[in-house]
């Protein structure tokens, strides 16, 4: 019986953990998932690994050395579907920050021993290294984005993962828009939907943790930013967060001096 | 001339948040080397905090774990706060209590039923657990979510929390949506105590340790935002002298830097030592269900920490159902906070321990220096002084089984390698 089941690896590289994390947040769904799915390898959760190929990898995090630069050639060759779960590993994460500055700085003034440290220069989404399937946004990943994938994979469908503004969960929660109530600075315009727009349900502007929506009008936006009293380096921080490594956010930024 | 060598190694260790490695090496009987490696990639925090306006910090250091973010939050909203010389109280000081409360529940939970039980049992994880004491994992599991629920309703999600600010919340949890919480929270208050009892009956490798133990302390309460640093040999500092008392170094195994006390040396923060420091802080309820459990008043065999987190656990559940039973929503969410051209330090007690951040802020109120200490850097070398007693002591056994001891050994402190920025990696050498 669990030789038809599908195998499923998990995969971390630099990232905090969290959205590998959420399969184990999967509460209710937890033991019905591993009912359904085989996990042969996550060591976070499991000691017993099997060997690979796998059916389906999914891997958290950014390549910021070597040694990754090559263990995600060998992830990728051991996959036959191979998804990315949240920003780090869909743009580079927050630790792509460093793209924008010099990493033997950024070493010195963490390590009174820099040497001893190995790491490139920039912090990369998997993307850029091998072919991706599927990628997952979020910073971290949504649950129920989760489920729905996996499901999907199961089930040999299409995943249902929007593409629109987190403006349209915003209209559809009910949520008064922060921008328009009282000048909040807010991304929610140009992000992509997924979180349920949980920031400005909590009455603070979005900051663009599920990274650039398809084709995000960000020049009109950081303009009405800089009406609204941002300045220059003030809007350049907002583009420049958890996925300052995205195409559109990175343009946006630099636009905005360096 | 024959040198008889063993080796005991263990690559990329399981069950444990991160990446890290274990190295045990016995030369002609005699142990030579453990070595705990943590070769999790640096991600550099404290560069890329400079130049980021102070507000930003919450925010940005959660992503140092996805398991504690909410102790990145709180050390970073007291750390901001202590330099524009504020102390908070009332409801803002609950509700980041309750807060706190989820994510020790959540982050506990975790642990005990997921990471480390199975270790007790001879299993390698959960899922195996689930098919001998199937009842047992879904009551953890439905704790876990009780805890992740708290978090949600205050911080509108379990991991990287958007609600917390400087100075408060950006918006008040209405009284009524935390009232809502109350029975399932009344109910992982009696599984948190069936908790205690279970892993009471686990069979616990006997080892008596000599840490000196670290932890908060307050003069009121069980620690979780506030409190002096102080220790089991007599340290009792303001924590904005952690420099001068405590000092940071690198070794060549580890991308995390370990901590030691200034002229003495390794120390131990987590629940062993909150729990030895401050047991007299715990409800007098609490305190008769850990004797119950066979603990005293303090707690030596790191293995028990297993029994430690949970009746930390039922202090949690606990503490949440207290404050919401007086909660008031604060108004307005948030006090103004404007640090400028000063320096703040803050400790709190993360699941894991003690974690310190001091930050000073220029005139443009941007972040000119940052300094954070995670908990597991401060363990790590007290986690390969376990190694060491382990090893010796486990000499006689067959590798697999010293194997097993050793990592159960790591487990026993619930490292958390993305937070300490070391990678571990397990080998155990005989010769």
């Amino acid at each position: 019986m669990s030789e038809q089941l599908k195998t499923l690896a998990v995969w971390k590289f630099a990232s905090c953990d969290g959205c590998q994390l959420s399969i184990l947040d999967c509460e209710d769904e937890l033991l019905t998932l591993v009912g359904a799915i085989r996990i042969a390898n996550f060591t976070e959760a499991s000691s017993a690994v099997i060997d690979g190929p796998y059916d389906l990898s999914l891997v958290e995090g950014s390549i910021t050395t070597a040694h990754d630069a090559e263990r995600i050639r060998e992830v990728r060759a051991q996959s036959h579907f191979l998804m990315t779960i949240g920003a780090c590993a869909t743009a580079g994460g927050i630790q792509a920050l460093r793209n924008f500055s010099d990493v033997n700085e950024f070493r010195r003034i963490v390590y009174a021993r820099p040497d001893y440290i190995d790491t490139l220069a920039t912090s990369t989404p998997i993307a850029q290294h091998v072919k991706v399937d599927f990628e997952l946004r979020g910073c971290p990943i949504d649950k129920r984005q989760l489920l729905e994938t996996l499901s999907a994979f199961l089930n040999r469908r299409k995943p249902v993962i929007p593409t629109e503004s987190v403006c349209t969960e915003c209209k559809r929660r009910g949520n008064p828009c922060v921008m328009v109530i009282d000048g909040t600075a807010c991304l929610g315009p140009v992000t992509q939907a997924g979180c349920g727009a949980i920031c400005p349900a909590y009455a603070r502007g979005c900051y663009g943790c599920f990274g650039p929506m398809e084709s995000p009008n960000t020049a009109p936006l950081a303009a009405r930013l800089e009406q609204l009293g941002l300045d220059h380096a003030a809007v350049r921080r907002v583009f420049r967060t958890f996925n300052a490594g995205a195409a559109a956010f990175r343009a946006e930024g630099e636009r905005h001096g360096g | 001339m024959a040198v008889e060598s063993r080796t005991i190694k263990v690559d990329m260790l399981a069950r444990v948040e991160g990446e890290g490695a274990l190295y045990v090496r016995f030369r002609d009987g005699a142990l030579e080397d453990v070595r705990l490696t943590i070769f999790e990639p640096p991600r550099f925090f404290e560069a890329m905090l400079r130049s980021r306006a102070f507000g930003e910090a919450p925010d940005i250091t959660a992503r140092i774990c996805g398991i504690c973010p909410v102790a990145y939050q709180m050390s970073a909203v007291h750390a901001m706060e202590h330099a524009a010389g504020m102390q908070l109280g009332g409801s803002i000081r609950d509700l980041r209590r309750l807060l706190y409360c989820g994510e020790w529940i959540e982050s506990h939970v975790l642990h005990m039923y997921m990471l480390h039980a199975p270790d007790f049992l001879g299993l390698p994880d959960a899922v195996q657990l689930a098919r001998t004491h199937g009842d047992l994992v879904r009551q953890g599991l439905r704790m876990k979510k009780a805890g992740n629920t708290l978090i949600e309703r205050i911080g509108g999600r379990a991991i990287h929390p958007v609600n917390v600010r400087v100075g408060g919340f950006w918006r008040a949890p209405r009284k009524d949506d935390l009232q809502a919480l109350v029975p399932e929270l009344q109910w992982g208050r009696d599984a948190a105590l069936r908790t205690v009892q279970f892993m009471a009956t686990l069979p616990m490798p006997e080892l008596e340790q000599d840490y000196e133990f670290v932890s908060l302390r307050h003069p009121g309460e069980y620690p979780l935002n506030e409190g002096r640093i102080v220790s089991s040999a007599g340290l009792d500092i303001a924590v904005e002298d952690w420099p001068q008392h405590f000092e940071e170094f690198q070794v060549r195994h580890s991308s995390a830097l370990h901590a030691r006390i200034k002229a003495r040396g390794s120390y131990l923060t987590g629940p062993l030592a909150r729990y030895s420091l401050n047991f007299d802080r715990l409800p007098a309820e609490i305190q008769q269900v850990a004797r119950d459990a066979g603990l005293g008043t303090t707690c030596r065999n790191p293995f028990k920490s297993i029994v430690v987190r949970a009746v930390e656990t039922l202090y949690a559940f606990d503490e949440a159902l207290r404050i919401i039973a007086t909660y008031e929503e604060p108004s307005p969410s948030f006090a103004p906070v404007e640090p400028r051209n000063v320096t703040g330090h803050a400790a709190t007690e993360a699941p894991r321990g003690l974690l310190y951040q001091s930050y000073t802020v220029g005139g443009d109120g941007l972040i000119a220096d940052a300094h954070i200490v995670p908990p597991t850097s401060q363990n790590q070398a007290t986690i390969e002084r376990d190694l060491w007693s382990v090893a010796q002591e486990g000499q006689a056994m067959a590798d697999a089984d010293l194997q097993a001891r050793c990592e159960m050994s790591i487990r026993n402190h619930d490292p958390c390698i993305s937070c300490a920025t070391h990678f571990l990696d397990l080998t155990v050498e005989r010769t």
